[in-house]
């Protein structure tokens, strides 16, 4: 083969995908390993690479401890009520008690956070969110990052972990290709933080041709995090738990600030309030505990997302569509006027693009929202990936085996995406797990667990036929036809994509069926998602780039498997406006008020499921617990 | 639409190349300049656009839902400190000018470097704390925060 093999040896941590969470990981290793190897792999280029590549306009997940405005605990109620309960609440506590000191770090470095001239605290968009002007919020912490790095290795797709020959389930590091030069790289390392991306394009999205990359997360965002893991044995956990956004319609713009700070509210066709009329028949399905709208309206207590999405869905399928965002009162205001167009060039310029090439003028015109297709996320409204442990301060005996944010893999940790049951950790909580992981990562080679690791040539062999095997299979394929795409022995990246999105749409609750699924649906979708890995294993590619696309779609794929399965398991319809199972149309609390847990076996691909107790924060002095 | 180049003012150079998020900026073996090898794969984060030196890169609205003619032009500048966009609208009736600052300190200067910071001791390292913690995390002079300093604890099953 042409390519050459580059062996990276001796790394202490190796850092799979340097996102926020990634950065963070890389940042913080450095102070508690001053002597220890910290290698960075990156896809593309880590100041513009994860979901923050373009910058954010907020920080959602600030606390604000230090000027008396929340505890932690209260960010773990929130998110716990947004989520219908589902959540890892030592690993919320524990993000949310350290959250504040990474957004400090990011003042201290030159990111420009907004003020309030009155208090000199951040300048608040809600409860949780700061302002900020973060066009370069990702080369920022990318700089800091590089500081504490030895090495930093951009675009290097890390397609597997490697695995101890020595010991059973302690990963070794990790191997991938350049897509550059097309060489082949391995990465020996006693520790792994996966901080990859979570996906999007699992699902059909509602745009066509060009505009598939219009997606709300990033395109990047190919699921690596689940894939990695899942490949190399690790538990995963609420990988059913996708998300829908509702959001301006086509462009996906964000809708916080509008909200928030704003001040713009949603109303139908008509141009009434709809959300509402809703309550009632969902209440049925969700219960009082759930959603109570008076005790909402009294208290404050957000009404879940996912429940706002479903008064969304459920009105335009009446036929009282399309929801507007009322923005023409708010934009009067020009001061207002100008934080709403710069809300969407620091984090998402295309749907300026949008508006300026349909004329909407949000001033004289309310824009149209809409909900999108489903993405696989952990650090948003939503909170898929892998089944980790707790600190020990904090985790019952369940959620703890020994190093905070470590997988059920020894020594492999993860970050962001990667983390399940912590949503709403957004950018800021995302670089602080990232801090987490790498402290305890530090202290499990201190504690000499990392020793005696052996990497068989044998293994590294195998993993470097198997990347490569696409371009292979074109090869030897490619001039048995004439031109173009259509060969009988192979399918090309793209083609593999659109089948996954067809399916998945189709079977596991998309858009074009408004996000329905039920068992039957969900077994075709597992016997169609077997016949698409067996033809993965004949995608091909006519050159590294298509080998990108290649080990993206099987990253895809794998989630994908994950997301099924979880759904299968979970009888009930657990968050109404991101998914329904038909045939188990409420939520059930009795059967089914835990998280849900899953391992494929790597050699066989065979699903095991299970349930892990859901534990709650309650406030020790209080009888009666009011936690939800 | 997703980015396209313009043949007139892209040299070559490869600074899309090298920062493209997706992988999709290339360099055409014939022509020697840059262009967008997989538009359905664009995410418009302009990225691209930002680190050409030259203003080659644009933007045209992704084809399934964008007319033709309007404009979104921008410049960054770290220098400066400060990023400056122009929208232009189809119909020719909005025109604005945005600028916005992209950092608060000389590029480059502000992050920590930890390998200069003292090494954390035994306490610190079987402490909960993170590096600079606890200033920052507490409205007090307090430790970080544990279930205990907080009157909580950790309890199975439903808590409605």
């Amino acid at each position: 083969m042409k390519y050459k093999t580059i062996v990276e040896d001796n790394i202490d941590i190796l850092v799979c995908g340097a996102g926020l969470g990634g950065t963070g990981a890389a940042f913080e290793a450095r102070y508690w390993g001053q002597d220890k190897k910290i290698v960075i792999a990156e896809k593309a280029n880590i100041d513009r690479s994860g979901a923050v590549a373009q910058g954010l306009y907020a920080i959602n997940c600030y606390m604000g401890t230090r000027f008396g405005e929340n505890n932690p605990e209260d960010h773990v109620r929130y998110a716990r009520i947004d989520l219908m309960g589902m959540v890892r609440e030592d690993l919320l506590f524990d993000m949310a008690r350290h959250v504040d000191s990474t957004v400090h770090l990011f003042d201290d470095w030159g990111l420009p956070l907004m003020k309030n001239p009155k208090t000199g605290s951040y300048l608040r968009e809600g409860r949780w969110q700061i302002m900020i002007h973060g066009e370069s919020y990702k080369p920022i912490v990318a700089d800091a990052a590089k500081k504490s790095a030895d090495q930093v290795f951009n675009r290097i797709c890390v397609t597997h972990l490697l695995m101890d020959d020595a010991k059973e389930n302690r990963v070794a590091g990790a191997v991938g290709f350049n897509v550059r030069t097309g060489n082949y790289h391995v990465f020996k390392s006693k520790t792994v933080v996966v901080a990859a991306g979570g996906a999007s394009n699992i699902f059909k999205p509602r745009s066509v041709g060009e505009g598939a990359g219009r997606v709300w997360y990033a395109p990047w965002s190919s699921g690596s995090a689940y894939g990695l893991l899942i490949n190399a044995g690790a538990k995963m956990t609420q990988m059913e738990n996708r998300i829908v956004l509702a959001r301006f319609k086509d462009g996906y713009g964000p809708v916080g600030a509008y909200f928030l700070h704003l001040k713009t509210y949603t109303c139908n066709g008509q141009g009434e309030e709809y959300e509402s009329k809703w309550w009632p028949s969902l209440q049925e399905i969700v219960g009082k505990e759930y959603l109570d709208p008076e005790v909402s309206h009294l208290s404050h207590r957000p009404i879940p997302t996912c429940l706002r999405n479903h008064a969304f869905i459920s009105e335009v399928n009446a036929g009282r569509g399309p929801i507007h965002m009322v923005t023409m009162e708010a934009f009067q205001d020009p001061h207002l006027e100008e934080i709403g167009w710069h809300n969407f060039l620091g984090m998402t310029v295309g749907q300026a693009v949008l508006w300026a090439s349909t004329d909407v003028d949000p001033k004289y015109e309310n824009p149209e929202l809409t909900t999108s297709e489903p993405y696989v996320m952990g650090s948003h409204a939503t909170g898929c990936g892998a089944w980790c442990s707790g600190p020990e301060d904090l985790s019952p005996p369940e959620y703890y085996w020994g190093y905070n944010r470590m997988t059920t893999v020894e020594g492999l940790f993860g970050a962001g995406d990667a983390v399940g049951g912590t949503p709403h950790a957004f950018s800021s909580g995302s670089f602080t797990e990232g801090r987490i992981a790498a402290k305890a990562a530090c202290k499990y080679i201190d504690d000499g667990k990392a020793n005696g690791i052996s990497v068989s040539e044998a293994q590294i062999d195998r993993r470097k036929e198997e990347i490569y095997k696409p371009m292979e299979t074109y090869r030897v394929f490619r001039n048995e036809i004439t031109a173009g795409d259509v060969n009988p022995n192979y399918i090309n990246p793209r083609q593999a994509l659109d089948r996954l999105q067809k399916l998945m749409d189709e079977y596991a609750g998309g858009v074009t069926v408004s996000y329905m699924t039920n068992e039957k649906l969900l077994l075709i979708g597992l016997k169609k998602l077997k016949l698409l890995e067996e033809d993965l294993e004949k995608v091909a590619a006519e050159n590294i780039h298509e080998l990108l696309r290649a080990w993206e779609i099987k990253h895809r794929h794998l989630t994908s498997e994950a997301v099924v399965q979880h759904t299968l398991f979970r009888k009930e319809t657990r968050w109404p406006g991101y998914y329904y199972r038909g045939d188990h149309m409420k939520v059930d609390d009795e059967n089914w008020h835990v998280l849900t847990v899953s391992r494929r076996d790597p050699e066989t691909g065979e699903y095991t499921m299970e349930k892990a107790p859901c534990y709650h924060l309650v406030d020790v002095d209080k009888k009666e617990t009011d936690a939800a | 639409m997703p980015t396209f180049v313009y043949m007139t003012r892209c040299d070559g150079c490869g600074h899309c190349v090298d920062i493209c998020p997706s992988d999709i900026m290339h360099i055409d073996t014939t022509t020697r300049r840059a262009y967008n090898i997989e538009p359905n794969m664009c995410w418009e984060c302009y990225s691209c656009v930002k680190a050409c030196p030259h203003q080659a890169i644009d933007v045209r609205g992704y084809a399934d839902f964008a007319p033709l003619g309007h404009s979104v032009r921008v410049k960054r500048d770290e220098e400066k400190g400060v990023i400056a966009w122009r929208i232009k609208f189809r119909n020719g009736k909005k025109d604005m000018d945005l600028l916005a600052p992209i950092t608060t300190k000389p590029w480059g200067s502000g992050t920590h470097v930890l390998s200069e910071e003292d090494a954390p001791t035994d306490a610190q390292r079987d402490s909960q704390n993170l590096f600079n913690e606890p200033k920052y995390i507490r409205f007090d002079d307090g430790e970080v925060h544990t279930l205990k300093s907080n009157g909580l604890e950790m309890r199975k099953g439903v808590a409605h």
